[in-house]
């Protein structure tokens, strides 16, 4: 396999876009991210997105983005992962320029949430549907009873989970791309109003509109692109039981943690070289699940590890320094790419008040539903 | 030039509070109380509806105006819960209050805009001295559905305007319109209840609309938020006029008197009316005061009047919204709500 590097990026901000229709999204990201390149041509592009057809009734969306973005002709499709979708178009780039198949690929994720669907409908659509679905869960209930395992295993408290929103929220101010760019302190989280016990409204990342891009290119032909390109390490993809009831432990990710030791292996890195990450905070106890199976920290510790400062910007491995779900946004499908620029521009040293001194070598994590699907890239600075 | 000569408003006795509708569905009151700023809301009885409640705040304006009725011209009502599809309210109104034969009347709708619309034209009518006197009234009695986030604001209520040129209480320094093709907000004929798109009925709808009317009618007269004494947006619940109040710079001082929907609910036509009579309760010679409405569809109608030496005599002559606010009233259960608001099935 060839290896692939990132060589530009684009992307929209983050959250209500009243102004902005799907197509519209896609195109300002992509552009973004061809502009950057100066690319005047593709040889494929991917379009992460979950529910296109759900909330706004549009499906096939690869050649909708390419014929909008005036490349209609190129080979395109729609990736889908729930929350993941973003992370596997990522990866199916990777894949394809990897291959040899291709040279100039687009990795792209789009969402358009707030056109009037029924949100916590569309999204309950990514459980598993006869079993929990049916019986009328939604995702904060699922991710609810993974923070209620998490406490009763592990000790973790609601104040842990605030500890991650307020963390996030304090890099999210620093991000002119998120949705919320304001700080929330701890008394803010633990009075917000009940969403499924004991997840309360600022432990939930918000509903959003939003689209983020990359272009992939052979390592070999970055310089042609950019000074600074951005090399693809590893990339490790992992299936889970899809319904909570039928994981081993429902406190831990496992898809998480087969994804990331695939991408580790790939990477011939260990989680002690990780300089900055991005992870899937979808609620406040996904991002303390996550760090345990990331293997930053030991079973049942990510909590104490986000309170005690370890993943906060000036930390030992600052963890969504974007912001995270959280605070930047996390309009679905854009999510997994949107991941990996921040990663992008930390290792380009492009991250403005939110640069992680002389990082090198960066991890995004990306999941889907309630960890039924996890991709995990590795990047490093050139 | 012309402006207000006589002023009045309605608030129906019973009261439900969010408390009360929030147990019936299993709701947190506090999350209630905090994010919609509602503690109750106005409840019309089983015989009151917009008609009855013109009536009860154009007698109102009548006293205040001391002018016979049979000089009212024009005489309008806004309003989204016209009892009649195809009957106008306004000849019931009209006769109600001795008003007519020799009479324009109209009904007029723009969902919660519907009252201010009637004030434009009531006004406009009256410079152009087609007519002596002209009265423009918003009232509702809107429902909200079961168990829907509108339930806790939607109430009944109306303030009626009597628009003359001379003897003013109130002159009308200048109007502005601003209005646009956004469906924020709507209710298809034969549908009992309302429907709405969620959060786009913020920004693009209501925040859209009201900043950009009063922002251009700043600018149209030259105006600053300091300048002004009292300001009233359109009411659907507490918290949106506050934010949009602050955008536009003014106080809470400023906000506090026209405030009246954490008491009275969002009374539709009638909403930024009675705020505007509740202000007219207590301002004095030369105060300034901005009322910008909004109707979702969407529009918002803003007004600068200035208060006259005129208007602390002629107050006193009709129940100030405070004192009906505040005064007598009747709280009720969440089932007697519903038999009064017609919720509840019964055989014919």
């Amino acid at each position: 396999m060839r290896e692939v590097a990132i060589v530009a990026a684009g992307m929209t901000r983050f959250g209500e876009l009243w102004q902005l229709s799907l197509r519209d999204l896609f195109v300002e990201a992509a552009m973004e991210a061809l502009d950057g390149a100066k690319a005047d041509h593709l040889d494929a592009i991917y379009v992460g997105n979950m529910s296109g057809g759900q909330f706004v009734g549009q499906e096939h969306l690869a050649p909708l983005m390419a014929d909008h973005l005036g490349m209609a002709g190129v080979a395109a499709t729609r990736v889908e992962s729930a929350c993941a979708s973003g992370g596997m178009a990522l990866r199916q780039a990777f894949l394809d320029v990897a291959s040899g198949a291709s040279d100039m690929v687009l990795a792209a994720g789009v969402e358009k949430m707030n056109d009037g669907a029924d949100v916590t409908a569309v999204l309950a659509s990514a459980a598993d549907q006869e079993t929990e679905a049916y019986h009328g869960i939604t995702f904060p209930g699922l991710y609810a009873m993974i923070a209620r395992a998490h406490m009763e295993e592990f000790g973790t408290t609601e104040e842990d989970l605030a500890a991650v929103s307020v963390k996030n929220h304090k890099h999210g101010a620093l991000n002119p791309k998120a949705q919320f760019g304001r700080e929330v302190t701890t008394e803010e989280v633990m009075n917000s109003s009940m969403v499924a016990a004991p997840l309360r409204l600022l432990h939930c990342s918000p509903v959003s509109d939003g689209a983020a891009a990359v272009l992939v290119v052979p390592l070999e032909r970055a310089k042609e692109f950019t000074d600074r390109p951005v090399r693809i390490l590893g990339s490790g993809a992992a299936t889970g039981s899809m319904a909570l009831a039928d994981r081993q432990d429902p406190a831990f990710l496992d898809a998480v943690s087969l994804s990331a030791g695939r991408a580790y292996k790939m990477a011939g890195i260990r989680p002690g070289d990780l300089n900055v990450a991005e992870v899937h905070d979808c609620f406040s106890i996904a991002e303390i699940c996550v760090t345990e199976a990331l293997c930053v920290v030991d079973r049942g510790k990510g909590g104490e590890t986000v309170r005690s400062g370890y993943t906060s910007l000036g930390g030992k491995l600052p963890m969504n320094t974007s912001g995270g779900l959280k605070s930047k946004g996390h309009p679905v499908g854009a999510t997994g790419v949107a991941q990996a620029i921040e990663i992008f521009e930390q290792l380009r040293g492009e991250a403005g008040d939110r640069q992680v001194k002389d990082a090198h070598i960066g991890l995004a994590q990306n999941m889907g539903g309630s960890g039924a699907s996890s991709v995990v890239h590795i990047f490093q600075r050139v | 030039m012309a402006g207000i000569v006589g002023y009045g408003a309605f608030i129906p006795r019973n009261r439900i509070k969010s408390e009360e509708i929030a147990r019936q569905w299993g709701k947190d009151p506090d999350t209630i109380r905090r994010g919609l700023l509602l503690e109750e809301k106005s409840v019309p009885g089983i015989d009151e509806d917009t008609i009855t409640i013109s009536v009860a705040a154009g007698r109102a304006a009548l006293e205040r105006a001391g002018i016979d009725p049979t000089k009212i011209g024009a005489l309008y009502i806004g309003s989204e819960s016209h009892p009649y599809a195809v009957k106008p309210s306004g000849t019931v109104v009209a006769e109600a209050l001795g008003v007519g034969p020799e009479v324009h009347v109209a009904d007029f709708e723009f969902a919660c805009k519907a009252g201010t619309e009637a004030m434009f034209v009531a006004c406009g009518l009256v410079e152009s001295k087609r007519v002596e006197y002209a009265m423009g009234i918003g009232a509702d009695t809107s429902q909200g559905a079961a168990n829907d986030a509108l339930e806790f604001s939607a109430s009944a209520g109306g303030a009626a305007f009597i628009f003359g040129r001379k003897n003013l209480l109130a002159d009308v320094v200048d109007t502005y319109s601003y209005t646009s093709d956004t469906p924020d907000f709507w209710r298809r004929e034969g549908e009992f209840y309302p429907r709405h798109g969620g959060r786009f009925t913020g920004e693009p709808a209501y925040f859209n609309h009201v900043l950009s009317a009063s922002r251009a009618i700043l600018d149209k007269t030259g105006l600053k938020a300091s300048d002004f004494r009292y300001a009233v947006f359109h009411m659907p619940n507490g918290k949106f006029p506050l934010a949009a109040g602050k955008k536009l710079g003014f106080k809470k001082k400023q906000l506090e008197q026209g405030w009246v929907v954490n008491k009275m609910g969002n009374t539709y036509s009638g909403s930024s009316p009675t705020g505007l009579a509740a202000i007219l309760d207590v301002a004095e010679a030369d105060d300034l005061i901005l009322i910008t409405s909004f109707g979702s569809g969407a529009g918002s109608d803003s007004f600068v009047l200035k208060a006259t030496a005129e208007l602390p005599k002629r107050r006193a002559r009709a129940p100030t919204v405070r004192a009906m606010l505040d005064g007598r009233r009747r709280y009720l259960t969440y089932g007697e709500y519903a038999k009064y608001r017609e919720k509840i099935i019964v055989n014919t």
